[in-house]
């Protein structure tokens, strides 16, 4: 390790996240690869080693002839400083080089808030921000992940954007580039040709365009660029790449487990949801498939803990015998089984039961809405019944924990809805009385509310969010109904959920305002201790833009949208349809109880979804 | 068969583990190669291992200890080897034993330590080291209990510096037990007394662990 680094390790806190060397990591030789990738997570090591997208890359990318791909993570904030102050650039955890030495960078981008923190790891590695200063081809500078389905705030900074899924275009970019590199082609041909690839958004190749007003009114393609960028997926999931030999970090990071992947995409169709909405059509794993994953990557690992991912586990078809079946390998091996939140029905309280049999965590259940009326709203398909149904089984079975996630500021939002969730939470604790196998423990209920952040790809892209006085004056009232002592009551910050709707429906003038959050110090913004609204406010009043503009106005259904030209598989007529079944209070099927024709399916070469 | 004493190094990339991921990834590698390890009994079973003197994130060992208890039986000529297999970059089993010494009777710690200097003469610094350490030596030390003066000379044998090209080694034998010296302290102690002979940068590698008459421990 180089002699700099050794220097500050001692000063910096948890210095194993920026060493490297765990097990399972990729090591080759330099000079018997052509290509070089930086896979970058803009979060620190714990956050960007338990992203699932992350493994599968590295994976994908590594099985790829004279292709090494190494890991990126952003620095700490003492880190950062030590860096700066000892001239070390930022290097990749495997070899230990400068991103200046390699010809791909590619940013995993999950989440708005890390955008200033992908502008300061480009900093940090020395490389210029914007595409346009970077004249050569490499290294090339592009990102996926879901925040693609909006590309244009990151429009500037990124070289190429993936649309879709990364596993299915990141290979053919990386091919094209290694042609480019071979046959001396200018990043401009590069990019021309890149923009043919299907998923390939090349930002550079389309001119946004405003009214008089300052409103959006379209894109303009050029070169030869598509009208529009359709995303891509996998199509055969079931046989896709699990990394079973996923690298096992050295120190604890936050999801240190084995994580399986059960489906992709969502039945559901709740309104605010963007996930449920940009994976679609539904892609399952078969129950076979998936023990023979989660033992691989077990015995691997050597992980005591492995646990079911996706966006709503209690969809699985086959999650009892999944269960079951995990189950008989895993409880002779002392290694835990831990379900993430289930739906409040009958089917999954009995999993529950049954798998948590040795190890009772907390139930959590997120109605989203307190009252029936705006869980309709919202298609929150969830009754009060059903919720205090499965308290009062899980009570019985002797939980004495509930956490209880909501929403506020949700579209036709009243006094009303935000008082039922205090009320729904007597009820929950009512239930307990009269259920509870064991009063002695006492019950623990914990509501959470967060503020609706409307997003592109959804029902409710149109929306407006509630102003940030309006969300704490409903937190102020929601606080003042809840009365029972066994209740406690948490509330998100409202600044952040603002600042995430600035840009989530941002167009691309909200570059510049990233640019100047980030020369203000923005880094990290999601963590508490990068975050100031004031480097916000700052940024906008400097460069003439109105926050509100793009958080709280509601746009006109007419409008054209900075996102339109991108297709993530659900059409627009769809939203619009849900946005008035909304509005008037009416729920919609899930995919298996009918299809609405989403618009999804055209994805699958049979043109059907996992509905049936 | 139930105990074992696993000796092994942990050098490179590997010494910026804290002891608790030290613990996680010894349990995690005797998981992959299958070693069966025995579980305590209780609501949150935990595997049976103990590291006998923890190392302090940053410093390398040849010499670390650690007792499993076991299920079954297991071929001791090969476990080194087919844990190794199971280990990040840096950490490696060199040999398992039965019949281990009783944890109390560790006592002393040989260990070597590299004060680089960047511009100072390593010769004179080595001098200056020296004189300094020829009489009893106090340095402030952080306890759980707060910070208070430590008498470090009373608790080190053994002291030399020799002069290398840009940095002095230091070879030392501290007492690991009752009380535990860390090395660092060394260091820390120039620092103190002596600032112009502080290094810019300083760390020390565990070689050996002594019983309390000298004798080398196993
Ligand atoms: S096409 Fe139909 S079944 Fe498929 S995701 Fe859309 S609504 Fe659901």
């Amino acid at each position: 390790m180089e002699k700099k680094l050794e220097r500050i390790l001692p000063k910096v806190q948890k210095p194993a996240r920026y060493t490297g060397g765990e097990y399972g990591e990729i090591q080759k030789d330099r000079t018997a690869v052509d290509l070089r990738m930086a896979l970058c997570f803009p979060d620190v090591y714990e956050i960007g080693m338990s992203n699932t997208g992350m493994r599968i890359l590295y994976r994908v990318l590594n099985d790829m002839p004279g292709v090494w791909c190494e890991r990126v993570f952003a620095p700490w904030f003492d880190m950062a400083k030590e860096m700066r102050e000892n001239h070390i650039p930022l290097y990749a955890l495997e070899s230990g080089d400068p991103l200046t030495a390699f010809d791909a960078i590619g940013f995993s981008l999950g989440y708005e808030m890390a955008y200033t923190t992908v502008l300061e790891m480009l900093s940090l590695a020395g490389i210029p921000l914007h595409s346009r200063e970077r004249e050569s081809l490499t290294p090339l500078v592009f990102a996926g992940g879901s925040v693609c389905c909006n590309p244009e705030p990151m429009a500037d900074y990124f070289d190429l954007m993936i649309v879709g899924e990364g596993e299915a275009v990141d290979r053919e970019v990386l091919e094209l580039l290694r042609t480019a590199k071979q046959e001396n082609w200018s990043k401009a041909d590069f990019l021309r040709r890149a923009a043919g690839i299907g998923g390939v958004y090349v930002p550079s190749l389309y001119e946004p365009e405003y009214d008089e007003n300052g409103l959006f009114r379209a894109v303009h393609p050029r070169d030869g660029a598509p009208a529009a960028v359709t995303k891509r997926i996998v199509e055969d999931f079931e046989n896709s790449c699990f990394p079973a030999d996923a690298i096992v970090p050295n120190t604890e990071i936050v999801h240190d487990r084995v994580g399986l992947e059960l489906f992709r995409g969502c039945i559901r169709g709740c309104r605010f949801c963007q996930a449920g909405h940009i994976y679609r059509p539904v892609r399952s794993r078969s129950v076979e498939k998936l023990l023979e994953h989660g033992k691989e990557a077990l015995a691997f690992s050597g992980y005591q803990e492995i646990t079911l991912l996706s966006l709503s586990t209690s969809d699985y078809r086959g999650l009892n015998g999944l269960c079951d079946g995990l189950m008989d390998y895993c409880e002779p091996r002392g290694i835990g089984l831990s379900l993430p939140s289930l739906r409040a029905d009958n089917f999954s309280m009995d999993i529950m039961q049954r798998v948590q049999k040795v190890r009772k965590s907390g139930l959590t259940f997120a109605p989203e809405a307190g009252t029936q009326r705006l869980r309709d709203v919202i298609n929150k398909n969830v009754t009060e019944e059903e919720l205090l149904r499965s308290c009062a089984t899980a009570f019985r079975g002797g939980w004495n924990g509930v956490k209880l996630y909501f929403m506020l500021g949700l579209p036709t939002e009243t006094d009303e809805d935000v008082i039922g969730i205090a009320e729904l939470a007597d009820r929950v604790v009512h239930c307990w009385r009269e259920n509870a196998a064991n009063k002695a423990r006492g019950l623990r209920v914990t509501v959470s509310t967060s503020c609706f952040v409307p997003k592109p790809h959804t029902p409710f892209q149109w929306e407006p969010q509630v102003e940030r006085s309006e969300y704490l004056r409903r937190v102020t009232l929601l606080r003042e109904h809840m009365k029972a002592r066994a209740v406690t009551y948490n509330w998100h910050e409202a600044d952040t959920s603002y600042t995430e709707a600035v840009l989530s429906r941002g167009d691309r003038r909200i570059g510049a305002l990233i640019h100047a959050i980030w020369r203000r110090g923005g880094y990290l913004e999601s963590w508490s201790e990068g975050f100031d609204l004031s480097r916000w406010t700052e940024s906008a009043a400097e460069l003439g833009l109105s926050l509100d503009d793009y958080a709280v106005r509601e746009r006109a259904l007419t409008e054209a949208l900075p996102w339109d030209h991108i297709n993530m598989g659900v059409q627009k007529r769809h939203f619009l349809r849900e946005y008035e079944q909304a509005h008037r209070g009416c729920l919609s099927p899930d995919c298996r109880a009918a299809c609405l024709g989403c618009g999804a399916a055209a994805f699958l070469k049979e043109g059907r979804c996992d509905n049936g | 068969m139930d105990k074992i004493r696993l000796v092994y190094s942990q050098t490179g990339r590997a010494v910026w583990m804290s002891h608790l991921d030290t613990m996680r990834t010894l349990q995690r590698a005797m998981n992959r190669s299958g070693v069966p390890i025995k579980y305590s009994e209780g609501f949150n079973p935990h595997a049976l291992i103990s590291i006998l003197v923890p190392l302090s994130v940053g410093t390398e060992s040849l010499c670390q200890m650690a007792d499993i208890r076991v299920r079954e039986e297991v071929d001791l000529a090969a476990l080194p080897a087919r844990l190794t297999a199971g280990m990040p970059e840096g950490i490696v089993v060199t040999d398992a034993y039965e019949d281990a010494g009783k944890p109390a009777e560790v006592k002393w710690l040989a260990c070597e330590g590299r004060w680089e200097y960047d511009t100072a003469d390593p010769l004179r610094m080595a001098e200056l080291c020296r004189e300094l350490f020829s009489a009893p030596v106090v340095v402030t030390r952080r306890t759980k209990r707060g910070e208070g003066p430590f008498t470090v000379t009373e608790h080190v044998r053994e002291l030399t510096f020799t002069p290398e090209e840009g940095f002095v080694r230091v070879n030392a034998v501290v007492s690991c037990a009752e009380p535990v010296v860390n090395p660092d302290l060394l260091t820390a102690a120039v620092g103190q007394n002596l600032p112009e002979a502080a290094p810019d940068a300083g760390r020390f590698r565990r070689l050996a662990l002594y019983r309390a008459d000298g004798t080398p421990y196993r």
